[in-house]
């Protein structure tokens, strides 16, 4: 060990897989995971955000999953919560549209609207 | 980077492990590869939880969910359920023993909810044999942080500030040994660590080392730097071999990353660490005796003054520090003493960490802040007595400790109150006992341990012991006299004030403790010959009560020596010239028509 920078710098790196473990308020995407969305392909989708997120190096972002929300047609269901603001539940999400969801949501903090479940549809 | 969406805990500790955690670990990572998922979720290997009679442990982030006593076989439904499906499995989670309902994460449960953890803050949280987890938790930061801004002497003072005492038993400053060892003069100073943890009962040093052995050695390098040594020593028990085997990946990892070694953070500051292997003599855990033990001879303690800070190692500047003390320190230097000092009582700062063993529904390993009440421990965090009998003392300070009375229950705990109700802190162990629990045979049990540990150098510790054990023995048969009382008494001043370490020091403490808070329980065996709490078996006559006895002869069928004898459904009588008093009969009876008195 050089110096304090080199120290710095593996704790960057260290910090950023063990963040699931730590209690820091990240955002996090729920995959709903019932029987409505496994046969919907909710699976597919979950692979597509563990793909997306590694792709992007992205880490500091909580991953779960959910049962059926009730609104099995709008399967597979993804819902994105960011700390202090209201969750957005996106519908019919494929995997290949849940990752312009984490760059569009996550990353640059807009959700996609057009995507969105909408109720009184 | 992999980026895993859930981590999975599971404890590697000692407690665990003897409960097969590794059956089940391996069997997790063998189902998850099956279906798929060993790519999204980690299995990650941890220390210690603390909640040891309810291992093996598993925590899932990032949901925290806690899992506790699971087997091979439950890991299909953990996996189906909770990882692909998102459902937490219910029947696993953990239940507070007066509620219905059971709690999902680990923060909320009552058990840790009282905690304050400092010295155990990374164990059960990072994976003790990868180095980056250490240092994710911000460690090796202190070690910089002296390295480049602070003075040895302003380490030491930081130290001193804190109010940090020796968490091994004796409680002695460690600043002030610092200091000590900082101002004598030699070539060559040395860091020991004293990790020969001997109380029985005790496990909070080997839970450290494996949950956390970066900790330590940061600290040594640390006190290292602070007195101008750069070689340190730990010294471990080899019963302890998942702790060795921990410290041993931890120093390699650590020289690696060039934080152990040569020209550290290049500052010009060496320090190295080796491992010394104990064989488990508990008189080693002395300072003088392991430090003797590591210089190859026999461990045998030697008089003090020249005290180690002086002449140690080899003859050299010494400073001698236990497991537990070390941990400590690493997060003084982050976190400022301010922070250290903020916790505790007046004369005891920080935490202190306790192994919960005995009568008590939740064993295991916990820490709390100084000055927190016997109480606390016992009802909150501990989950009270089982099966609702009646606490009757807790023995703090293993074999060189003392009982602590039901009417000292809310006594806060720090080392001053310890000492002034005749027991000690000691390195931590804590054991409950019930109304069932004798307490001359508790007395007579850690001197039996003491008197087979005495190292037998200095004669009131190796035929001072003996001669009380002989007393306590003979009082437990029934044979005891009244003179034996003051006897003890008298034997316990000359071996407290005459021995040559703190083990025979020590070892009257739970004689003289057990005859201050109850006396009435000897004379009990002494002018009555009865055991009241029913454990000596000399004392004891089994009888069984005809009122009761419905004449079924399961009880003369059960008893080896034929002394119950009787007419079927007629009351069944036992003969005391044939009966050993096993017990048999009285387990065996249906109808509680048994007792003993």
């Amino acid at each position: 060990m050089r110096s304090l920078e080199e120290l710095k710098a593996i704790k960057e790196k260290a910090e950023k897989t063990i963040s699931v473990r730590e209690n820091t308020g990240a955002p996090t995407i729920t995959v709903a995971m019932g029987t409505c969305g496994i046969s919907n392909g909710a699976r597919e989708v979950l692979n597509a955000v563990i793909e997306e997120l590694n792709t992007r190096g992205l880490a500091n972002i909580h991953v779960t999953q959910t049962g059926c929300p009730g609104l099995c047609h709008k399967e597979p269901i993804v819902t994105i919560t960011v700390p202090g603001k209201n969750p957005y539940m996106y519908g019919k999400v494929t995997p290949e549209n849940v990752k312009k969801i984490i760059v569009q949501h996550i990353v640059n903090n807009q959700p996609v609207t057009e995507w969105l479940v909408n109720l009184e549809e | 980077m992999e980026f895993y969406r859930s981590h999975v805990l599971v404890c590697a500790g000692t407690g665990c492990t003897s409960s097969d955690s590794q059956l089940v670990r391996r069997e997790l990572l063998k189902q998850l590869a099956e279906k798929g998922l060993d790519k999204e979720i980690k299995v990650v290997e941890t220390g210690c939880f603390g909640f040891c009679n309810l291992g093996p442990i598993m925590v899932v982030y990032p949901e925290g969910t806690f899992y506790c006593q699971v087997k091979p076989q439950d890991v299909n439904e953990i996996v189906e359920e909770h990882f692909i499906k998102g459902r937490p499995v219910q029947r696993l989670l953990y239940h507070e023993p007066d509620k219905e309902t059971r709690t999902l994460e680990f923060d909320n449960i009552e058990f840790f909810r009282h905690q304050k953890r400092v010295a155990l803050a990374n164990c059960g949280h990072i994976n003790p044999e990868v180095i980056e987890e250490y240092i994710a938790r911000d460690g090796y930061f202190a070690l910089a942080r002296v390295l480049h801004e602070m003075t040895p002497q302003e380490v030491i003072d930081v130290i001193k500030k804190s109010g940090l005492r020796g968490r091994g038993g004796g409680g002695f400053p460690t600043g002030v040994k610092w200091e000590f060892a900082s101002k004598s003069q030699g070539d060559q100073k040395y860091v020991v660590c004293n990790a020969d943890e001997g109380d029985p009962g005790a496990f909070m040093d080997r839970s450290v080392l494996e949950g956390d052995p970066h900790a330590v050695l940061e600290a040594m390098a640390i006190a290292g730097y602070a007195i101008g040594a750069n070689q340190g020593y730990i010294y471990v028990r080899a019963e302890y071999p998942i702790a060795v085997e921990r410290l041993q990946t931890a120093i390699k990892q650590a020289r690696e990353l060039g934080l152990l070694g040569k020209n550290i953070f290049s500052k010009g500051f060496d320090f190295d660490i080796d491992i010394r292997l104990g064989a488990g003599a508990f008189v080693c855990g002395e300072e003088t005796a392991l430090l003797t033990s590591i210089e190859g001879r026999r461990g045998e303690p030697r008089p003090r003054p020249p005290f180690p800070a002086v002449a140690g190692l080899w003859g050299k500047p010494t400073i001698i520090n236990n497991v537990e003390t070390f941990a400590n320190v690493p997060p003084i230097i982050r976190n400022g003493w301010e922070w250290f000092a903020s916790m505790g009582t007046e004369k005891s700062k920080g935490t202190k960490v306790f192994a919960l063993a005995g009568k008590i529904n939740n064993t295991g390993l916990i820490e709390v802040p100084m000055g927190t009440t016997l109480r606390t421990i016992i009802y909150d965090i501990g989950g009270g007595i089982p099966k609702g009998k009646k606490f009757k003392a807790a023995q703090t300070g293993g074999p060189s400790g003392g009982c602590i009375p039901a009417e000292l229950l809310d006594i806060e705990i720090d080392y001053d109150n310890l000492t002034a109700i005749g027991s000690m802190m000691g390195s931590g162990g804590l054991i409950v006992m019930d109304e069932d629990n004798c307490m001359v045979d508790i007395a007579r049990f850690f001197l039996e341990f003491t008197q087979d540990e005495s190292c037998g150098k200095c004669p009131p510790c190796r035929i001072g012991t003996k001669r009380m054990l002989e007393i306590l023995t003979r009082i437990t048969e029934g044979k005891g006299t009244p003179e034996d009382l003051t006897n003890l008494e008298t034997l316990a001043k000359t071996i407290k004030n005459a021995s040559l370490c703190g083990l025979g020091q020590t070892a009257p403490n739970p004689v003289l403790s057990t005859l201050r808070y109850f006396r009435h329980e000897y004379e009990a065996h002494i002018y009555d010959k009865k055991c009241p709490a029913g454990v000596c078996q000399a004392l004891l006559t089994y009888k069984i009560l005809a009122e009761k006895c419905r004449g079924c002869g399961l009880c003369a069928r059960n008893c080896p020596t034929n002394a119950i004898s009787g007419k079927v459904k007629e009351p069944y009588v036992i003969d005391v010239e044939k009966c050993i008093k096993c017990g048999a009969c009285l387990e065996k009876c249906k109808f509680a028509a048994v007792i003993k008195e």
